[in-house]
């Protein structure tokens, strides 16, 4: 079901969810073409979570991410431009290439330190919470996380902590084990928690828990709406847990484009695609689940979405033209930042 | 000037830190340990009930929630009380607080102060008298600083507070009791300035935390035998002020370093390899290390002295070095 938003919000989510879909696809092929180096983590298949509730974010509050923030930087308004440049280990990149893909980041939109230890970002934007509730300003602190990170210890402390100090705080637990195929040889393992109920973890701790569809933005929406709220008022910390379905380019160790690029006349049931993954592009894929419903809602028809599309192409052509064209830093870049030097 | 204990002199320290600045914030409190010295702490839960957060078992929590605190505006000081349990907070301490500037790029920073009590202490045992500060220091981007004085705890701690950097403050507990002259007003100390606790002309000893304080009496000893020592006392090893340290070899041509970490891979060593890399024309003899020697941390007091940089051990580094052994 839509969000029960203005049309322009509900257009502006949809275009921020193809951006990012475009832009990771964009991505594997670079690295198939082996532009940059290293592992790295893609979002599709989760764009419904974190658009929704990024979007509904004060530009003052903090956003934590994981190794799989792409998604999350580019749903919080990064520019997509200094992002590649950065995954590309290029000096374009907004930390002169010194962070990659596991560590982007944008101090002035609240994403200061993105970890990829799974469940390290869990304390830190606990911290950043406290911090929040101690200027007075009513900043809100929101952890994106994998069910992955429900497995380590910090997650227990910083969520007990959270609890204990009532700090505003929303735990966002987009769980993509489902669907994982576990049975294929060199698949990706997935969660190994006891619990299959996730929030039953969080109201053992106190935290205002809601369950939803990750693939339903919108849900997504009146879940992280009311969390905001209780959180802001200063009712303590909540925990949305999100249940997403993984992508099948996430099923081996690699992202693999086993579909190609994705082919927006899926959205109304044309285009070929391979049958394998019939039941992913003809009813699971959010993007697609989302802009099915803008077009039975009137808000958006083939044409519009597909001029959507070409704009957003566009726009990471021109990320791509600005992040292959930026050059490697200087070796003496890795020798700066490792103190802040004022007064030293 | 006036003279009080080193416990004191913190106390003053943190009350002057939480008054000059209102982000300053307390995530733990107890300073002290368990010494009869906390009393002089114990109040500022009251004093300051919105800037003092109780913490539960959880020295990761904690940590990270500091770091996070300091990235966002405060300037949060973590008390995780014996040196020990900073290895529970390992993550957060050494992988998450030393890397925010430097992966964002020098756009995000992380001031943040790890608070902890080091070293051998008397029946601690092998889990609870760790000094870290040789494993902090092969992690670049975290400030380490070791007071070994009143007046050194004050402004040092007063500096650390002030830095924009992640920074761990180890102190000795059995340097509680001790009585100095403390500067009055504001009496901070810059981080990265070693300070020649004792001038002399036939020997440098380079001590470090509580060794300051055991090689400046064995010193003054050692002096009615006729020789000569100068203690130098880094009281930060990030920032290292080595300059200090080569001008002393440079005057006396002997060296001893003193200090209560593991002798592999210590503190010792990379002052010892500094001054063998940069200062070696200025020696006129090997460089002797006096450190805890490499095995858990026994019980018994006796084995915890035998296996320590004691008193006897420290008397015959100086005496090999200035060639009176």
């Amino acid at each position: 079901m839509l969000p029960d938003v203005s049309a322009e919000r509900l257009v502006a989510i949809g275009r921020r969810m193809l951006l990012i879909r475009r832009f990771e696809e964009r991505l594997i092929t670079l690295f198939q073409d082996k532009v940059f180096v290293g592992h790295y983590h893609v979002y599709i298949g989760q764009e419904a979570t974190g658009v929704p509730a990024i979007a509904q974010l004060r530009p003052d509050d903090f956003l934590f991410s994981t190794h799989r923030n792409h998604g999350h930087n580019l749903a919080r308004g990064v520019d997509p431009k200094m992002l590649l440049a950065e995954i590309l280990g290029r000096v374009g990149g907004m930390s002169r290439g010194k962070a990659g893909t596991l560590h982007l980041s944008d101090p002035q939109r609240g994403i200061f330190h993105t970890s990829a230890v799974v469940g390290g970002s869990m304390p830190l934007a606990t911290g950043a919470a406290l911090a929040g509730k101690q200027l007075g300003k009513q900043q809100v602190s929101v952890c994106l996380f994998g069910d992955g990170a429900l497995e380590e210890g910090a997650a227990y402390e910083a969520m007990n902590l959270a609890s204990l100090w009532k700090v505003p705080i929303i735990f966002i637990c987009e769980n993509n084990c489902l669907e994982a195929r576990e049975d294929i040889p060199g698949a990706w393992h997935t969660t190994c928690l006891t619990t299959q109920r996730l929030i039953d973890i969080a109201a053992a701790l106190g935290h205002s828990t809601a369950a939803i569809d990750g693939g339903d933005v919108g849900a997504m929406w009146s879940a992280m709406s009311q969390a905001l709220d209780r959180v802001r008022g200063g009712e303590g910390p909540c925990f949305i847990e999100a249940a997403t379905i993984r992508w099948p380019g996430n099923f081996g160790l690699w992202p693999e484009l086993p579909m190609g690029l994705t082919n927006l006349a899926w959205v109304w049931g044309a285009g070929e695609g391979p049958a394998a993954y019939e039941g992913w592009f003809r009813e699971q894929d959010p993007l697609l689940r989302y802009l099915r419903e803008l077009q039975a809602a009137g808000i958006a028809d083939r044409d519009t979405i597909l001029a959507w599309d070409e704009a957003v192409r566009k726009e990471v052509d021109a990320a791509a033209q600005f992040a292959l064209g930026s050059p490697s830093p200087e070796p003496a870049e890795a020798r700066r930042h490792v103190f802040v030097e004022a007064g030293r | 000037m006036s003279e009080m204990t080193y416990a004191e002199a913190k106390a003053a320290a943190l009350r002057q830190v939480l008054e000059e600045d209102e982000r300053v914030t307390l995530i733990g409190s107890s300073f002290f340990g368990l010494s009869p010295f906390r009393r002089l702490t114990d109040s500022l839960p009251a004093e300051y009930p919105t800037r003092v957060y109780k913490i539960p078992i959880a020295e990761l929590g904690a940590c990270g929630c500091g770091v996070g605190a300091a990235m966002a505006g405060l300037r949060p000081i973590v008390d995780i009380s014996t040196a020990s349990f900073i290895f529970e907070a390992w993550p957060q301490v050494v992988n998450e607080a030393p890397h925010v500037h430097y992966m964002s790029g020098g756009r995000a920073r992380a001031p943040v102060v790890f608070h902890v009590l080091h070293g051998l202490r008397g029946g601690g045992a092998a889990q609870h008298s760790h000094s870290p500060q040789s494993m902090l220091w092969n992690t670049p981007g975290l400030e380490i600083v070791l007071p070994a004085s009143p007046a050194d705890v004050k402004g040092l701690l007063i500096s650390s507070v002030r830095s924009d950097n992640p920074t761990v403050f180890l102190d000795q507990p059995v340097l509680f009791g001790m009585r100095g002259e403390v500067p009055e007003g504001d009496a901070a100390i810059p981080l990265g300035k070693a300070e020649v606790k004792r001038a002399g002309k036939d020997v440098t000893v380079v001590a470090t935390s509580a060794a300051v304080q055991q090689c400046l009496k064995i010193a003054a000893a050692l002096a009615g035998e006729g020789i000569d020592v100068e203690v130098v006392d880094p009281r930060t090893l990030v920032p290292f002020d080595a300059e200090t340290i080569y001008a002393s070899v440079g005057k006396t041509g002997r060296l001893v370093i003193v200090d209560e970490t593991h002798q592999s891979c210590g503190v010792a060593s990379e002052i010892a390899a500094r001054v063998a890399e940069e200062a070696f024309d200025a020696l006129r003899g090997p460089i002797r290390r006096v450190c805890t020697e490499d095995v858990p941390i026994p019980f018994a007091p006796v084995l915890e002295t035998a296996i320590s940089p004691n008193e006897e051990k420290i008397i015959r580094a100086i005496k090999l070095a200035v060639g009176a052994a």
